[in-house]
């Protein structure tokens, strides 16, 4: 199968969904002939013009309240927020109103739109530009939130994210951009609500979201050297949240290790924890662990910066300590 | 061209004017049930500023768009919005208009074009901008009005709005109800300006300040904004410069600390309706006809909310997602 780029593969999703319906539209900062910050709607505004590749002013609360508008019209738009940190500004919006119009109107509103936003750290981005947030968006009844790790993931998550009738956050990661993988040339989606065993193993079940998925299969590897065999559970979409496979999972292995960019604290982890703790009691051989951002604002200085967030070599750790009960 | 107020009919004034009574009659109703008790949580009556609901939503067509605001009583009912589940809304029953999960400050009627009042001060403001926007792209014709105070436009939300209407030629027109205070702090003192309506400069798109307490200056101003609107021209900012008879909500009297009653008095003499009365010199048959037909439609609505089933449990966790 060819590999294309993570962030190819959202452009692709992208147009293929803005051919197939009119009433897609694209809006946000520096989409139009830029391309995009990180280059995920180059090329969209040659072939669709500016009508629905709509640079926009930097309002992001504008923005958001804008796609809501649209999309109470019937229009099905895709905003993108430059950074996950700038959804600050438009919190209003999503949480107030995108959240709850349909609700509060009786379920009269129709509000199927997408915010695509991309967060994590990785290039020195610092406090304001780094963050991962996603578990704000998960709190809140009315979101829905994905959180693909891989190419393939991305397309065809996202195609799905802009059928949806739901407002879906879709929040990308900036480092994974460009990595390659695996994308199918033929038409596809994947449901939300779906997660995927990333990869099988006896021993242990390692819950990883966005970035941690690739480090926790690296570190699987390393880990298969020492005989410890790990199951990788990528879940895709925080919500809607396919519970039965992490308990599958960890009822199969009897140990769970949660890992995510996000800090641990409040971490959308703690909600898998506890989540487990209640259903998976009787099946569990160890505490639950988890490997995640500490709780600090991410520093600049990269050294300091990979200090904070957890890699690899933390999996690993995190792993052995709970295989060895220490 | 814009129509012009002088071509009103008195037939159509009467309408105007049944309407601002509708309005003045349900509010007066709303907050007897909430003293009463009967009504629960938060109700902000408009009474007084029924000339700009009804000034404005007489310009519209039933597939125009109206974005109101915590205190939209009054937008509702100009917009064509039922009395009867309106007020089944507000006594939590299964047939009010958002299935009892609104209330006061979130009545919605998408079917009149009704996209709610949204209890965030100027949270209504961007949607109004992609509801432009969205009429534009798909080469509609309506245009969307969206409700706002003074204080909402201290609101960046107003401003960023204002922007993108105006960059882009969006249908959209806003409409500040300047009733001289955000809860308790007055326009004078909380806004740079005298007249809002000098903003429109800042995103070169007209404003006007017309009397917000006579029916046919407000009707003629948007009259004029929706025309430039549909051509499609952009935005359009008025300002109606008015009052609220009533407190801000519970816990407001009348004449709180921060007003005198001879400021609510003098502003009294100035009541919408009798501002249209002796414009129509309307005879005391022809009031009496008017309140007689208004009062049977409150008591119909009463009577049918009154008699419909609280809304169940279940309900509560329904519409959460499509």
């Amino acid at each position: 199968m060819r590999e294309i780029l993570y962030r190819d593969a959202i452009i692709e999703a992208l147009d293929e969904e803005m051919r197939r319906d009119e009433s897609v539209f694209l809006l946000g900062e520096d989409i139009a002939e830029f391309g995009g910050s990180y280059k995920t709607t180059v090329g969209l505004f040659e072939k669709y013009g500016k009508e629905r590749v709509r640079n926009t002013p930097i309002s992001e609360q504008g923005i958001v309240g804008a796609t809501l508008g649209a999309a109470l019209m019937g229009m099905r738009p895709v905003a993108e927020l430059m950074y996950i940190d700038f959804t600050g500004v438009a919190m209003d919006q999503i949480v107030n109103q995108v959240a709850k119009v349909r609700y509060m109107f009786g379920g009269k509103a129709k509000t199927a739109l997408v915010l695509r936003t991309q967060g994590g750290a990785g290039r020195s981005s610092a406090a304001q530009h780094a963050q991962s947030l996603e578990a704000w968006f998960v709190h809140v009844p009315g979101l829905k939130v994905v959180m693909p790790s891989t190419a393939h993931d991305a397309k065809g998550l996202l195609k799905s994210a802009v059928r949806d009738d739901d407002p879906v956050m879709f929040i990308e990661h900036k480092l994974l951009y460009l990595e390659k993988g695996p994308v199918p040339e033929e038409d596809y989606t994947i449901p939300l609500g779906v997660a995927e065993v990333k990869r099988e193993g006896r021993d242990i079940t390692i819950v990883a979201t966005s970035s941690m998925v690739g480090k926790s299969l690296a570190a699987a590897d390393e880990l298969e050297a020492e005989g410890i065999s790990c199951e990788v559970v990528d879940p895709r979409t925080l919500f809607p949240l396919d519970r039965e496979t992490i308990l599958n999972s960890v009822k199969k292995t009897g140990r769970c290790l949660i890992t995510h960019e996000a800090v641990q604290r409040c971490g959308w982890g703690a909600e898998i924890a506890a989540t487990l703790a209640r259903e998976a009691f009787d099946y569990l051989d160890a505490p639950i662990e988890r490997v995640c951002g500490m709780e600090t604002p991410v520093p600049f200085a990269p050294k300091l910066e990979s200090h904070v967030i957890p890699d690899k070599d933390d999996v690993i750790a995190g792993v052995r300590a709970v295989i060895s009960g220490l | 061209m814009a129509r012009n107020a002088k071509s009103l009919s008195r037939k159509r004034l009467h309408e105007m004017y049944r309407t601002m009574l509708r309005i003045r009659r349900f509010e007066e109703r709303t907050d007897e049930l909430f003293m009463a008790g009967q009504i629960k949580g938060a109700v902000h009556v408009s009474i007084g500023q029924e000339a700009c609901s009804v000034g404005v939503c007489s310009t519209l067509n039933q597939d125009d768009a109206i974005l109101t605001t915590h205190r939209g009583h009054g937008h509702s009912i100009a917009k064509g919005t039922r009395l009867p589940e309106m007020m089944a809304e507000l006594l939590g029953r299964s047939t009010g208009l958002c299935k009892a999960r609104g209330g006061s400050m979130h009545i919605a009627d998408v079917s009149m074009g009704h996209y709610g009042a949204h209890s965030i001060v100027g949270a209504n403001m961007p949607m109004a901008a992609g509801m432009g926007l969205a009429y534009q792209l798909e080469k509609k014709k309506q245009v969307a009005v969206v409700f706002f105070g003074d204080g909402a436009s201290n609101q960046g939300s107003f401003h960023e709005s204002m922007n993108m209407c105006a960059i882009w030629k969006l249908p959209v027109i806003f409409f500040c109800e300047n009733n001289q205070y955000a809860v308790s702090f007055g326009v004078e003192r909380s806004t740079a300006v005298q007249d809002i309506s000098v903003r429109a400069q800042g995103y070169d798109a007209p404003g006007v300040t017309v009397d917000g307490m006579d029916v046919t200056a407000v009707y003629e101003a948007t009259a004029e904004a929706v025309a430039r609107a549909r051509k499609g021209d952009g935005p359009s900012l008025i300002e109606a410069k008015t009052y609220r008879f009533f407190g801000h909500s519970r816990g407001d009297p009348q004449f709180g600390p921060y007003r005198t009653e001879a400021e609510v008095q003098k502003w009294r003499k100035r009541d919408p309706l009798i501002v249209a009365e002796k414009l129509l010199k309307m005879t005391k048959a022809e009031k009496e006809a008017h309140e007689a037909a208004i009062k049977k439609e409150m008591d119909d609505a009463n009577r049918f909310a009154e008699e419909s089933p609280k809304a169940s449990l279940e309900s509560a966790l329904e519409d959460v997602y499509a």
